[in-house]
């Protein structure tokens, strides 16, 4: 079977650093991929470049079978949340006239629309402003809008990152739902290592390079690879600490 | 209302009201953009460039009004491009296009030793002087700007709103941007007539944030910044005409009354439930 997603020696290089280097893996069908590392990983580069934001990468991408810098029509199968950014209060668009944007490029459907809104269970705010809502009620209109177009590969960029706990659970409840019953794909990345191994069925772990891609059980349940990761992480930090007071970051360097 | 009925007999009148309306519908649609993407002054640059390219048309012999196309359609482009491939904040670019439009026609103006056009009339407009052939242009540029703007509709909110989602559906982000910056450069020079080079912004802003102070979506604050905007301009026109004032700061003055009435009401209202919610 084709896999949904194939990245095949991925290299990315921003102002002359490697953001990515060198990494592969395919995302199949039915597929819940986790995504960890640590920040400054090139986790958000990675779904950039999968997602044809950025198209000057070395190696191959193909979604759905295509180059995606040649055939971005692919994309109206994806939907895409990316990493939570808040709304200002007076932004003027209704949940409603959100979610529609979803379905650009195709008829407005509005039943299509409403049914998004009640499978994030935002049926009561349909006509409130998205701006008015909190921070995790606005990241459940971004996946209606991800949702309304009946996207078959769902890509969630650190779609939790501040949200308090209890609405953190509701929003893997929803994503759960989503693998399961509509058996939408799913590419998520987290810093949430609890909810990863709960949730995904596999789990690629990077750092610029890929440090670990495979079935979830098979990273979460050895202690050694869990161990080595830990040491891995806290590596990364020190490097990214590093590599900051180089650049003359006085104030890193003093904290 | 008898006011405006006994003035708009005269055939000056008519045009003032009707390029007034014309001006202030397509002000509202393009500013409510412009707000959200907090690119407010970008008008007022825009009519600084315009500014200069008068002073071209005039200091070269060519139609003003063509002249002000050119420079500003170019500039606005040009702007817009410097904004997408450097990481010069968006306020500073508009900046360097307001102080160079601005400095070109000062040079122009200082070489030519004064043009015989009253600059008074480019600087704060003066919509009682608009001809038929200004009319025209203006209806012109309302049939191009209103279905364009409805067409793009939906890619603009969602531009507006995220331009990276906007380019994960698929969307040619950079061509509708500046697709956008044309149709808000033409609107600009149109409206020139209307408020003059220094006032256009207030076309632009203040019945946008007006509008967006009262919580309505995104189709309700278009009608309300639209009717907002109308009422302005044409109750200026009438008060300038019968007490003897600028029309255009008049107008301006309205619109500024409106502003800061919606924002008592709010506060009041505010105050009011908070009061309420305490005794409950």
């Amino acid at each position: 079977m084709q896999p949904i997603i194939k990245v095949l020696k991925l290299s990315y290089y921003y102002d002359s650093i490697p953001s990515l280097d060198d990494i592969s893996f395919t995302v199949d069908k039915g597929d819940f991929l986790g995504i960890i590392g640590p920040n400054g990983a090139g986790k958000t580069t990675l779904f950039q470049c999968m997602l044809g934001i950025i198209n000057d990468f070395r190696g191959e991408i193909n979604l759905f079978g295509s180059d995606i810098r040649q055939n971005k029509k692919t994309l109206q199968r994806v939907g895409y949340v990316p990493q939570k950014k808040s709304v200002e209060q007076t932004f003027p668009a209704t949940v409603k006239e959100i979610v529609s944007l979803g379905m650009i490029g195709k008829k407005i459907n509005k039943e299509a629309i409403y049914n998004a809104i009640k499978f994030v269970e935002l049926d009561a705010y349909t006509d409130k402003r998205i701006g008015e809502l909190s921070e995790g009620q606005q990241q459940r209109v971004i996946i209606a809008k991800a949702l309304v177009k009946d996207p078959d590969l769902l890509i969630l960029d650190e779609p939790t990152t501040g949200i308090d706990s209890a609405t953190q659970e509701r929003f893997y409840d929803l994503l759960k739902k989503l693998n399961k019953d509509k058996r939408i794909t799913i590419v998520w990345s987290s810093h949430d290592m609890n909810a990863v191994e709960r949730l995904a069925n596999k789990v690629a772990c990077i750092d610029r390079k890929l440090f670990f891609h495979g079935e979830s059980g098979d990273f979460f349940g050895n202690d050694e690879r869990m161990k080595s990761y830990v040491e891995f992480e806290m590596q990364s930090h020190m490097n990214l600490h590093f590599r900051r007071t180089e650049d003359g970051d006085n104030n890193l360097e003093k904290s | 209302m008898g006011m405006l009925f006994d003035i708009i007999q005269y055939g000056f009148m008519q045009r003032a009201l009707l390029s007034a309306i014309a001006i202030s519908v397509i002000c509202s649609i393009v500013g409510l953009f412009l707000v959200l993407k907090r690119h407010s002054l970008f008008g007022d640059a825009l009519a600084h460039v315009t500014f200069g390219g008068i002073s071209l048309g005039l200091f070269i012999g060519v139609y003003p009004l063509w002249t002000a196309y050119i420079v500003a359609i170019l500039s606005a482009v040009g702007v817009n491009k410097l904004r997408e491939s450097t990481k010069i904040p968006p306020d500073s670019s508009i900046a360097v296009l307001l102080t160079s439009g601005l400095a070109i026609g000062i040079i122009l103006i200082s070489i030519s030793g004064g043009f015989t056009v009253n600059l008074f009339s480019i600087l704060f407009g003066n919509i009682l002087l608009v001809s038929n052939d200004d009319l025209i242009i203006i209806m012109i540029t309302d049939a191009i700007v209103i279905p364009v703007i409805y067409i793009f509709y939906n890619k603009l909110i969602l531009i507006t709103f995220d331009e990276k989602q906007a380019k994960v559906s698929g969307l040619n982000v950079s061509w509708i941007n500046t697709l956008f910056i044309i149709l808000a450069s033409i609107t600009i020079i149109a409206s020139i007539r209307l408020v003059g080079v220094l006032l256009i912004s207030s076309l632009i802003v203040i019945p946008n944030i007006t509008a967006l102070m009262l919580g309505k979506g995104f189709k309700k604050t278009i009608f309300i910044s639209c009717a907002i905007s109308i009422f302005s301009v044409v109750f200026g026109i009438v008060i300038s005409y019968y007490l003897n004032l600028a029309p255009s700061g008049t107008m301006v003055l309205i619109m500024i009354s409106m502003f800061l009435v919606t924002i008592i009401a709010k506060n009041m209202k505010f105050t009011l439930n908070k009061v309420l919610v305490t005794k409950n």
